[in-house]
């Protein structure tokens, strides 16, 4: 006899597929995808978590290039430690089964919250040991150690060992905590510019202002501008807001020129603020980063503010002052910043002026190369001295305080949080270790 | 042993030493190791003596340290042979070479495979004579070939003997201090 077929679950399958086709295609060309966000991103990038093609191949695999492309240049600032170029001798091979040390995904896998730990590692702590494990034979010291101290006790980093390396230590040792040379790197924007071609033109007056007829500048916006290095150096209202194209044209008037505005002349500054937290999300080209997609406590009514250059710096007033402290503390709410009126890095000013700002150790003074000009610039990448915090101790720290100090003081997580009010409770013995070993080679070492 | 399917440098085929054999249909893999230890050892004596040993030693004018960057000073032999052979593979070569020893300052170059292990006490044990085989790794197969590697200058020496890292303290000249191995893919 023959069956009569029942269509009715095969229609259902049919137009629940379509359905789910027609959402999953409409959201994958949309603009929203968190649909197809397998699990939360790491602190480092959950900014951008949308922009899925920044990391992925159209079939999901992850690019290293993505990674090199915005973390390569401060691997090599750091003669990172274990760059890929070392592990790509055959001679490795059996140890990259264990662990492909030339890959960043092996170590760092995004969308795992479950098992991610700091610095986004997702692989166990002891990792070191694949390679190391007979350092005790030549290092008394390290006899008993258990490996998954080497990296959190301030002792290796992975990277950037510029400030923790054996010679280093020893030459550093018995620093005091302050030192007396105490002194910060003079920035060179004036060296840039001349490195790059770009005139400084002669002093602008108040009256010189070339908004075009039909603009009528506000007279208190005037006097800032009239008042900052901008008019000083020549840089007119029209150089911002009306900026020459590639071919020479001058562009219409804009009233809030963007970030590409301030690159004509900040170019590396502009640079950095876009491969940072602040700006990685322009860079990607989604809408600006607000305080309300922070994953850090920030103020309540700074929820909505757009991140770009004005946003810290003013829109004519351009006072780095205020961007070092002010516009840091506008929005930002954790117990660090809240604390930082009372910590000695403030109070050691004078006339209500820090001593040290927020911007010195988080968008630091930076010496760097522009061709073959030595030039000194704000890194506005803070992730460049963030962390883990010992990629701060060169850069930062050492500019004013001894190293032994500077390594017990970011050991010590409560010392950090109340913005160093006090003295290390944790101690480093790194330092000592080194000392000894240079001094006492072959059997100097403490066990 | 199978010829490389290569395309021979002319460059290379001029550095070929006299027993090199070299033919329009290829170069053995043991010739082109050759011809590449002769350029790698040649470059980094002249480096040693023209560049080191000169102006530090002799002239005194410039230091060279192990934190070159650090104390602006110039690189030794042994970290710019190092940058050769890693900038070499950034280049995507097929072959690759490194510097190891026996008694080496950074532990991460001593001998690690049984080719090298069994290459570098070989070399020392018969002074003036190369180690050639093939091996294994990662799956694919390679001519190794090791080449001991000598003492050239009073600089060589000094820095070994006085590195707090060093495991022997009485290299003198012309002693076999370890050994450059060479390695290049065959088929099989």
């Amino acid at each position: 006899m023959k069956q009569k077929t029942n269509w009715i679950p095969w229609v259902l399958a049919t137009v629940v597929t379509m359905a789910l086709a027609g959402y999953l295609g409409q959201r994958l060309t949309g603009e929203d995808r968190t649909v197809f966000v397998p699990g939360a991103m790491t602190h480092g990038h959950h900014q951008i978590e949308l922009g899925c093609d920044t990391c992925h191949t159209p079939f999901n695999g992850v690019k290293q290039e993505a990674c090199v492309e915005c973390h390569g240049a401060r691997l090599a600032a750091s003669d990172d430690s274990h760059p890929k170029k070392k592990f790509e001798d055959p001679r490795n091979a059996e140890q990259l089964d264990i662990l492909d040390a030339r890959l960043c995904v092996t170590c760092h896998l995004e969308h795992r919250p479950q098992k991610t730990r700091a610095m986004g590692l997702t692989l166990p702590d002891d990792y070191c040991f694949h390679c190391h494990q007979e350092v005790g034979e030549d290092r008394p010291s390290h006899q008993g150690l258990a490996f998954d101290s080497c990296a959190s006790a301030g002792c290796h980093n992975y990277h950037d060992n510029t400030a923790l390396y054996e010679d280093f230590l020893a030459k550093h040792a018995n620093e005091p905590a302050l030192l007396l040379r105490a002194s910060l790197p003079q920035r060179g924007l004036a060296a840039r510019m001349r490195a790059s071609g770009i005139a400084i033109k002669p002093p602008l007056a108040r009256s010189q202002q070339d908004a075009p007829a039909g603009i009528k500048p506000d007279e208190a916006v005037l006097q800032e501008w009239a008042d900052t290095a901008h008019a000083r150096g020549g840089v007119n209202c029209s150089d911002c807001h009306q900026p020459r194209q590639a071919d020479g044209a001058v562009a219409a008037w804009t009233d809030k020129p963007g970030h590409a505005a301030c690159a004509q002349c900040h170019e590396t500054e502009v640079k950095g603020f876009l491969d940072s937290r602040h700006g990685m999300r322009l860079k990607q080209n989604l809408p600006p980063m607000t305080p309300a997609m922070a994953r850090h406590p920030m103020q309540a009514d700074a929820r909505d503010r757009e991140l770009g250059c004005a946003s810290c710096h003013g829109a004519h007033g351009f006072d780095t002052r205020r961007a070092a402290v002010e516009s840091c503390l506008g929005c930002h709410d954790d117990q660090h910043s809240r604390a930082f009126k009372e910590s000695p890095h403030f109070l050691a000013g004078t006339a209500g002026k820090p001593a040290v700002t927020c911007a010195t150790c988080h968008l630091p003074r930076t010496p760097h190369k522009h061709g073959d000009t030595n030039v000194v610039r704000v890194e506005h990448n803070q992730n460049w001295n963030l962390r883990p915090n010992e990629k701060m101790v060169r850069g930062v720290c050492l500019n004013c305080h001894g190293l032994g100090f500077t390594l017990d003081a970011l050991a010590d997580p409560a010392l950090i949080a109340n913005n160093f009010r006090g003295q290390p409770a944790r101690h480093v013995e790194s330092v000592e270790w080194a000392a000894q070993r240079v001094t006492q080679p072959s059997k100097g070492d403490t066990p | 042993m199978k010829s490389l399917k290569v395309v021979v440098p002319a460059l290379l085929l001029a550095g070929l030493g006299a027993g090199a054999v070299a033919t329009a249909a290829g170069i053995t893999p043991q010739s082109m190791a050759d011809a590449l230890h002769m350029v790698l050892e040649t470059d980094r004596t002249v480096y040693t003596r023209l560049i080191v040993n000169r102006l530090q030693n002799e002239e005194k004018v410039i230091k060279a340290s192990e934190h070159w960057k650090e104390e602006k000073a110039l690189v030794l032999p042994a970290q710019m042979f190092r940058a050769g052979a890693e900038m070499t593979r950034d280049k995507g070569a097929s072959f690759s070479y490194s510097l190891l020893s026996l008694w080496p300052v950074n532990k991460q170059n001593k001998p690690k495979t049984d080719a090298e292990k069994k290459g570098l006490q070989y070399v020392v044990d018969n002074k003036g004579k190369n180690f050639y085989t093939d091996e294994k790794l990662g799956g694919k197969k390679y001519f190794t070939a090791v080449y001991p590697d000598y003492a050239v200058a009073q600089a060589c020496i000094t820095c070994h003997n006085d590195h707090k890292d060093t495991p022997k303290k009485d290299f003198k000249m012309g002693d076999v201090m370890g050994a450059v191995v060479i390695r290049i893919p065959v088929d099989g």
